[in-house]
């Protein structure tokens, strides 16, 4: 039973995709009518002036371009221009530093926060206003303290991935069950060893779940701010496509983003299974 | 009039009286000359080059009134005159002054562009090999944006940048930013802009049927601003109230124009040439029609890296001089086109740029039109320039109160380092550093800003 609805699932969604694909082929056509000009005046401009080809670019266009990414990842033409897979590993880089940084100061500072009732009450209002603050609106007063656009970058993932770190590791932290708690005192397990043996593990959950929110907003980040601090990265390919008007590569990375957005994400999912435990 | 005109050829004006670009004494005979394209006597070596400007500054510093210069040489003779003035002074050995240079201070050097075909010069001297003649090692950097620009070049990422020729006046005023003081050494490219319209309005050529649209700049100091409203307002229309103007980064306004949100533009190349190219827009009226001969994008530094390190900054100024005067000759072109074609430069398909450079091209209403200085590329600074800048700034409220017009254009818009080598040859530098154009007809003085400025009808009340 299991395996044949997998099975039919998989088969809806091919169909499902099939059907987009031809949809997307079909509305991306063009009018393959010519335009009426003097083969001189012809020469001068593009297929879409020429040929009533679409501006918009179809699904096979975009498969042979993105052929051709895949083939040469790491191709490196000068500074403004550099393979898929070197623009790739740069975001990767900046959003694995920005991240590993909040993560090593949200950690400690939400247990903190979650173990002292004090300190939450004290703290939260800070907590709700940056909390909702896009993190683009931290980029024009970072580049203008920091003075450097590749910490700026980083600082902006940080800014952004400390939040849901901070208070899912909070919540779980303050909502370990009493009892254990309470078994752990009568046993005269000291502060530290509690922390560690008691409340981490039956935090870590929720701390995970917290990181995973993270690592999804660091990367919907990244894109933005590359895009504005330009250079390298796949933020700056997009706006550098986009600047040549070049839909089909802007199409691509939107692909790509997706994709390795999803793989982030799948990665936390499954470290959250394996600390997650059946009581 | 062009930096590397003979000065010593008393046909041509060293200062502008007669029509737009400063050559000719009536308009009549600058469209003949149009015709031949350039005039410009073809430069073997860059010897010659170098002597060419350092002589240019000279003569200008002699005769601050052409016309004194002009008699003089009639009635001497070039030779002669190349001879006599070489007497006192010594016109080879501040050439090589000027072409030599010390020790350079650094030789890795950052310089941001934007990818747009006013940037050519800064561009393409680095695949052209126009830095490492002078020693340097130059990686040029596209930028996402103007704010960008201004804030790594603030923050020294970059050690100088392509600028819109507003942008130094702006930064050293303090307007739009913290004011820093910056130096534009060189005009990358005179002309070079249009006003594109969505192909729907192809009926309505008349400026007065434009109430309501909107248009799109690049950004709000920028020529492109001040050109379109200047333009508008000279057709009866207030640019504040009668029709909406935002800035809008230049790739979008060809997809807004697509998309129908913007009925035109006063933007940069190549994104006039790629509106025609896609068939979305045709090219109403180029910028060279409202002034012919207005600066655009700009090469600029802070003064902080003019003075910390001044034999990088020479180098690095001459790479750009001698880059502008390749880009000068239409011979040339093609070959430039092909060169700042690739991704890692302007990312734009080769035939759109060529049209560009090369001034004959599709205007997108069917017809080939041909304009061979349609973009021009001169480096000199003239303080006119700057004057006539903040005379729209004012008056359009960027900028209020009282303004040291002469003040403030002398201090950044530094007409070539040229002066200062001078100087260390025991020199006076050129007294002339400006000259008066006109804009649409209308005459510009640089002494009588404010008088000119009163002159509008058209401005925002302050």
């Amino acid at each position: 039973m299991g395996s044949s609805l997998t099975l039919r699932a998989a088969i809806l969604s091919v169909a499902i995709f099939a059907a987009f694909l031809g949809v997307w082929h079909l509305a991306t056509r063009g009018t393959g009518t010519t335009a009426a000009m003097s083969p001189e005046y012809a020469r001068l401009m593009g297929a879409t002036a020429t040929q009533g080809k679409s501006a918009m670019p179809g699904p096979l266009d975009v498969g042979a371009k993105l052929w051709e990414h895949i083939r040469r990842p790491f191709y490196d033409n000068g500074p403004n221009d550099k393979g898929l897979g070197i623009q790739l590993g740069y975001s990767i880089a900046r959003v694995l530093l920005g991240y590993g940084l909040a993560v090593i100061v949200a950690i400690p500072f939400g247990f903190l926060i979650g173990m002292s009732p004090l300190l939450s009450r004290a703290l939260d209002p800070f907590i709700q206003v940056m909390k909702p603050i896009s993190p683009l609106a931290w980029m024009p007063l970072a580049l203008y303290t920091i003075k450097d656009s590749g910490i700026s970058a980083i600082f902006v993932i940080f800014i952004c991935a400390i939040w849901p770190m901070l208070i899912n590791t909070a919540f779980g932290v303050a909502s370990v069950r009493k009892e254990w708690i309470n078994v752990a005192r009568t046993l005269e397990v000291g502060t530290l060893r509690r922390a560690f043996t008691v409340i981490l593990p039956a935090a870590a959950p929720t701390i995970l779940t917290g990181m995973r929110i993270s690592i999804g907003i660091a990367w919907l980040v990244i894109v933005a701010a590359e895009m504005l601090v330009g250079g390298t990265g796949i933020g700056y390919f997009v706006w550098n496509e986009w600047n040549n008007l070049s839909i089909t590569n802007v199409i691509i990375a939107i692909l790509v983003i997706g994709i390795v957005g999803m793989l982030f994400d799948q990665i936390l999912a499954r470290v959250t299974r394996l600390v997650t435990f059946p009581e | 009039m062009s930096t590397f005109d003979d000065p010593f050829d008393a046909d041509h004006s060293l200062q502008a009286t007669g029509c737009g670009c400063g050559l000719h004494r009536t308009r009549a005979e600058h469209d003949r000359e149009a015709q031949l394209a350039l005039q410009c006597a073809p430069v073997e070596s860059s010897e010659q080059q170098y002597e060419g400007v350092v002589a240019s500054a000279v003569m200008r510093a002699m005769f601050p009134k052409d016309v004194a210069r002009r008699a003089f040489l009639k009635s001497v003779g070039a030779s002669t005159a190349l001879a006599a003035i070489s007497q006192f002074f010594p016109l080879k050995t501040a050439t090589e002054v000027f072409a030599q240079g010390a020790a350079l201070e650094k030789k890795d050097i950052k310089v941001g562009f934007i990818p747009i075909t006013c940037a050519t010069p800064i561009i393409m001297a680095a695949p052209m090999g126009f830095y490492a003649k002078q020693g340097l090692n130059v990686e040029v950097i596209k930028t996402a944006g103007w704010a960008v620009i201004r804030d790594k070049t603030m923050n020294k990422e970059y050690d100088a940048a392509h600028m819109l020729s507003p942008m130094p006046l702006a930064i050293t005023m303090g307007v739009g930013s913290n004011p820093q003081p910056y130096t534009m050494p060189a005009v990358e490219n005179i002309n070079g802009q249009a006003i594109t319209l969505a192909i729907k309005h192809k009926d309505k050529r008349d400026p007065k049927d434009w109430k309501g649209f909107k248009f799109a700049v690049p950004f709000d100091y920028s020529m492109h601003n001040y050109l379109l409203r200047y333009y508008l307002a000279e057709h009866g229309i207030d640019p504040d109230t009668d029709v909406q103007i935002r800035a809008v980064p230049p790739p979008e306004m060809v997809a807004n124009l697509r998309a129908d949100n913007i009925d035109g533009f006063l933007g940069p190349d190549p994104m006039n040439q790629r509106a025609v190219y896609d068939g979305v827009g045709f090219i109403h009226i180029l910028t060279k029609d409202i002034w012919e001969g207005h600066p655009c994008c700009a090469f600029a530094a802070s003064k902080e890296f003019v003075t910390t390190m001044p034999n990088t900054y020479a180098a690095l100024l001459k790479s750009i001089i001698d880059a502008t005067a390749f880009a000068h000759k239409a011979e040339n072109r093609k070959q430039i086109a092909e060169a700042i074609a690739p991704a890692n430069y302007l990312n734009q398909p080769p035939i759109v740029l060529e049209q560009i450079l090369t001034g004959t091209f599709a205007d997108g209403l069917g017809n080939i039109v041909t304009q061979p200085n349609r973009v021009d590329f001169d480096p000199f600074p003239w303080q006119s320039f700057a004057v006539w800048i903040m005379t729209q700034m004012k008056r359009w409220g960027q900028i209020k109160g009282d303004v040291d017009y002469a003040a403030v254009a002398s201090q950044v818009y530094l007409a070539t380092d040229t002066a200062k080598l001078m100087k260390e040859v025991g020199l006076t530098p050129p007294a002339n550093t400006t000259k008066s154009f006109s804009v649409m007809g209308k005459p510009f003085d640089p002494a009588k800003p404010e008088d000119y400025l009163a002159s509008f009808k058209i401005r925002k009340a302050s």
